[in-house]
């Protein structure tokens, strides 16, 4: 059975059309790249799976999506329930004005955690998880802003990952750091493979390259090839594909 | 060429002395503020006394002290905040975090809006009509206090949905992403981020009602009573109005002018301290808060 | 598969967790609405009051208005008989009666014809007497109560006119607590309000405009955040404050500057009034004039217009709809202000003809009078009309405000 599947997703940003007939598939514990221009829909999509396209007024989809073999868009989904299921990380760090390790703990809190215990327990795994315990243990109660870009994208991931989701989902996670920080992500994403469906958003070839193990080339609202990525970059079967990741537009 | 340079003259020299009319102006409107505000400091200084803000008024008003009136709109200030400030600040938050854009929401707006434009006065007959007469509070602190506080619902509504609209949706994102409720995510990480200055708003409100005379004048104001309140529903003498009652209908308005004085001065030192207080905790917070 | 709640535990959860979530909603939608259910309130409980001045004699409750019965005259205004009995008529053929003097007559007048034995210790003899006087004279008008009506009382009642919407409005006289008839005609009070505002706008507005440039457009950056925040704080001054010092420091300066016998004058008034009004101007006009697209500004410099040039062909212009909802709101604010007004304008309910005497404007004759208005009486329900009055002119010029502010934002985008 497939981790994430789309079965002719349409989606609508009120009249304008966002999404054209979206069908595909992940397995588990994989890396797939959502790849392709600007404006081509890849972060649309991703945001559908947690569905966080709820919150813009007017819109509306089409289709259907599975976690797990269950419709997310059915009526008894509880939505809260699958945000915790499907953890997600932003585009630019975002941490909340806490302290690092009340960011960490706040998903455990807001799903009804109460014993600290447990609560400091995965607070610290998640924290080690990303491999940031290291830098922030003498000063967890410190605000987390005075970490660095680098720093705090890795504490979004680990609070991310403190309500033990299934799937994580990435949107172009590090398009606001540096070279080094990158670097510490993407090993990053490689280790998570082995536990978590990651679904990752990035308009650098390079990175889709790296860690992915499966590309879906999105353009213009259409998903125009899904392959394994060694094959996409190597052997692309669309002529659109092959113009992009050769640099020819976008 | 001669020409174009008596052009450019004449244009320099309209500019200039435009220029410096305005700004003239703008400086003689300060100045303006500083002349009320000095002539009644002045004045009032030499009035204030510990006395003066402790002890009841004497001899028809004309001695002693306004301690009365001070806790009496320190009781209004405190009883009209305990209704605006829960009610504005979830009105605010309905108004941005939960309704959707639609006809409900400008209506809501609109009525928001229209309340903070009907006059002072027109609260008074409101407030008298209905807490006074119609609920039969009486002349009363409960009366008078919700009378101020429906007057300054629209400013603490205002304040807030301007708070609330400063936090970045990436923080609301963030927790709502993390499977937190709407409840959870407006109680847990939107109000802290926006309590600084939601406080500022507060504060400013307060500023609003120690000043207010017109809304108190038919709910709640005594013109004299030299002992404090006891319950909700006892009358209470207040600032403002006391002011008024010794500046233009004492018993003896010249006997009285220097209590005018010092009353003036306490209401002008309520007001300083409380603009300047928010201005303070807003750069405070503003330093605070920015992100990255 | 646990967000779909299939066991009964996270069920029982979820449904607890929902079920506090629209709790939470709930409330917050009926404290959103607190403002609204108030207008609506506020609508209603002045309306119902006000309303009941109106197809309603304006003579005392239990009070009546009696003439021989000979007299031809069958119904009076309330003016002519206030007219009658300040004596400024004196007979009926003014009124198109009979040529017959007219004899007004009050119940405590009976004492002049009728000795203290002849009434009775307790009055008992009140009403036959009045109405043995009545009877015996061709000319009265008699204002009595009710009470000292006899039961076979010879004289005929007389029938005042209602106050009519348009009497109302229209009527030149104010005063409630008149006998035996009120004047209600609140024509003065209305004028006097425009009266007074719009002497204050017309001082504050070229001085809030000029302001408005400077801080916008000519000022550096740190001169404005020096002058932004003290003109601001002009706002924040308790209204009755401004009275006060209006009352000991322009009063005063008025009535020496143009040798007046009283200062306390409309344009007292409307100095007050422009000072209070400025902040609202300036600060309304310089938002406008910020919003003046750097590109429109930059344009017209490059075409070798001087900097003043381009402030009063390009700025000015382009922030036009905001200078006027500035300078709307600023009159509201006028029109709606009490307590400032009510101690500096003296308060002369008189149909004004200049601003050195003094005025009495809406605000200021509700807070003066409301107090001694009794409860549920004609004076309290006609103040309430007023309220209605002050209530509907700033609802118009708040909608006014709406209206020019929509069709800039329209403009821009």
């Amino acid at each position: 059975m497939h981790k994430i599947e789309s079965k002719n997703v349409n989606f609508y940003y009120g009249e304008t059309q966002a999404l054209h007939d979206i069908t595909l598939s992940m397995k588990e514990n994989t890396v797939t790249a959502l790849i392709g221009p600007s404006g081509c829909g890849k972060s649309t999509y991703l945001r559908l799976l947690n569905r966080m396209n709820d919150l813009i007024d007017k819109t509306h989809l089409n289709g259907e999506i599975y976690i797990d073999g269950h419709n997310i868009y059915a009526k008894n989904t509880n939505v809260d329930d699958l945000r915790k299921n499907v953890g997600m990380v932003f585009q630019k760090p975002n941490p909340f004005p806490k302290s690092i390790y009340e960011n960490v703990a706040y998903g455990l809190k807001v799903n009804g955690i109460t014993d600290k215990k447990v609560i400091e327990e995965r607070v610290i795994t998640s924290i080690k998880q990303v491999a940031l315990w290291e830098e922030v243990k003498d000063k967890l109660h410190k605000s987390a802003f005075e970490l660095s870009g680098g720093q705090q994208q890795r504490l979004c991931i680990a609070r991310a990952l403190a309500i033990q989701p299934s799937i994580l989902l990435m949107d172009e996670p590090t398009s606001a750091l540096d070279p080094i920080s990158t670097t510490k992500i993407e090993e990053l994403i490689y280790e998570l493979k082995n536990n978590y469906t990651i679904v990752i958003v990035t308009h650098n070839m390079q990175q889709a390259g790296r860690v992915s193990d499966n590309t879906a080339f999105f353009y213009m609202g259409e998903l125009i090839e899904y392959d394994k990525t060694k094959n996409l970059f190597t052997n692309p079967k669309k002529e659109r594909t092959q113009n992009y990741i050769t640099g020819r537009f976008g | 060429m001669k020409k174009e340079n008596r052009l450019a003259k004449v244009k320099r020299r309209n500019q200039s002395i435009a220029f410096g009319l305005f700004q003239l102006i703008s400086y003689s409107i300060v100045a303006l503020l500083f002349i009320i505000l000095a002539f009644i400091v002045i004045k009032g200084f030499s009035v204030i006394s510990w006395e003066f803000i402790t002890e009841m008024p004497k001899e028809g008003m004309t001695q002693g002290g306004i301690y009365p009136a001070i806790i009496g709109t320190l009781c209004l200030v405190l009883g009209s905040m305990l209704f605006a400030f829960p009610v504005g600040v979830l009105a605010a938050i309905y108004m941005n975090e939960y309704v959707k854009d639609g006809w409900g929401k400008k209506i809501i707006k609109q009525m928001t809006n229209n309340l903070a434009g009907v006059p002072s006065i027109v609260f008074g007959l409101f407030g008298m009509a209905l807490f006074v007469n119609k609920l039969e509070f009486g002349d009363s602190l409960l009366a008078g206090s919700l009378t101020l506080g429906l007057l300054v619902l629209p400013v603490v509504i205002r304040t807030t949905e301007e708070s609330l609209k400063a936090v970045d949706d990436t923080f609301r994102h963030a927790s709502l992403a993390l499977g937190a409720s709407k409840w959870q995510t407006t109680s847990r990480v939107v109000l802290p981020i926006a309590f600084p200055n939601i406080l500022t708003g507060l504060i400013l409100s307060i500023g609003r009602v120690s000043g207010e005379t017109a809304p108190i004048l038919f709910t709640v104001a005594a013109y004299f009573l030299p002992k404090l309140p006891t319950s909700i529903f006892d009358q209470a003498m207040a600032l403002p109005y006391h002011l008024y009652v010794i500046s233009t209908s004492g018993t003896n308005i010249e006997a009285s002018r220097a209590m005018a004085y010092g009353t003036a001065l306490i209401l002008i030192i309520i007001v300083l301290v409380s603009n300047l207080l928010a201005n303070a905790l807003r750069k405070y917070f503003g330093k605070k808060v920015k992100m990255n | 598969m646990y967000f779909c709640g299939e066991n009964k535990i996270t069920d029982l959860k979820t449904n607890f967790k929902q079920i506090k979530e629209k709790v939470i909603e709930t409330i917050l939608m009926l404290s959103s609405a607190t403002t609204s259910i108030t207008v609506v309130l506020i609508v209603f409980f002045l309306f119902i009051e006000g309303v009941g001045v109106f197809n309603k004699k304006p003579i005392e409750e239990g009070f009546l208005l009696a003439v021989h019965p000979s007299n031809t005259i069958k119904k009076l205004e309330p003016a002519q008989i206030k007219d009658i009995f300040d004596k400024k008529i004196t007979n009926w053929s003014a009124l198109g009666g009979k040529n017959e003097p007219i004899v007004p007559f009050r119940t405590e007048d009976i004492t002049e014809f009728y000795s203290e034995e002849e009434l009775g210790e307790n009055f008992e003899h009140f009403p036959e007497k009045i109405d043995e006087y009545v009877s015996k004279t061709p000319g009265v008008i008699a204002f009595f109560s009710e009470k000292y009506k006899s039961n076979n009382f010879h004289g005929r009642e007389l029938d005042i006119n209602k106050i009519t919407v348009r009497e109302f409005l229209s009527g030149e006289e104010w005063f409630p607590t008149a006998h035996p008839v009120a004047q209600m005609g609140v024509k003065p009070l209305i004028l006097g309000t425009l009266w007074v505002s719009f002497g204050a706008i017309l001082i504050a507005l070229p001085i809030g405009l000029a302001a408005a440039i400077y801080l916008s457009e000519i000022a550096r950056k740190r001169t404005r955040n020096f002058l932004k925040p003290l003109i601001e704080l002009l706002a924040g001054i308790p209204s009755v404050v401004y009275g006060f010092f209006g009352l000991v420091v322009i009063v005063p300066l008025v009535q020496d500057v143009f040798n007046l016998p009283v200062g306390e004058t409309g344009l007292a008034g409307s100095i007050v009034l422009a000072i209070m009004a400025l902040p609202t101007i300036i600060t309304i006009s310089e938002d406008a004039m910020n919003n003046t697209p750097r590109a429109m500004k930059e344009a017209s410099l490059a075409l070798g217009a001087s900097h003043w040039q381009t402030i009063y062909k390009v700025v000015i212009p382009y922030s036009a709809s905001g200078i006027t909802a500035g300078a709307i709101l600023g009159i509201g604010r006028a029109i709606g202000e009490t307590m400032a007004v009510l101690m500096v304008t003296g308060n002369a309910a008189v149909i004004p003809h200049t601003l050195l005497a003094p005025v009495r404007t809406i605000p200021a004759t509700i807070a003066a009078e409301l107090g001694e208005a009794a409860s549920g009486g004609m004076h309290y329900k006609a103040l309430f009309a007023l309220g209605c009055i002050l209530f509907i002119i700033t609802f118009c010029i708040n909608m006014l405000v709406e209206v020019v502010t929509h069709r800039n934002s329209h403009k821009k985008h």
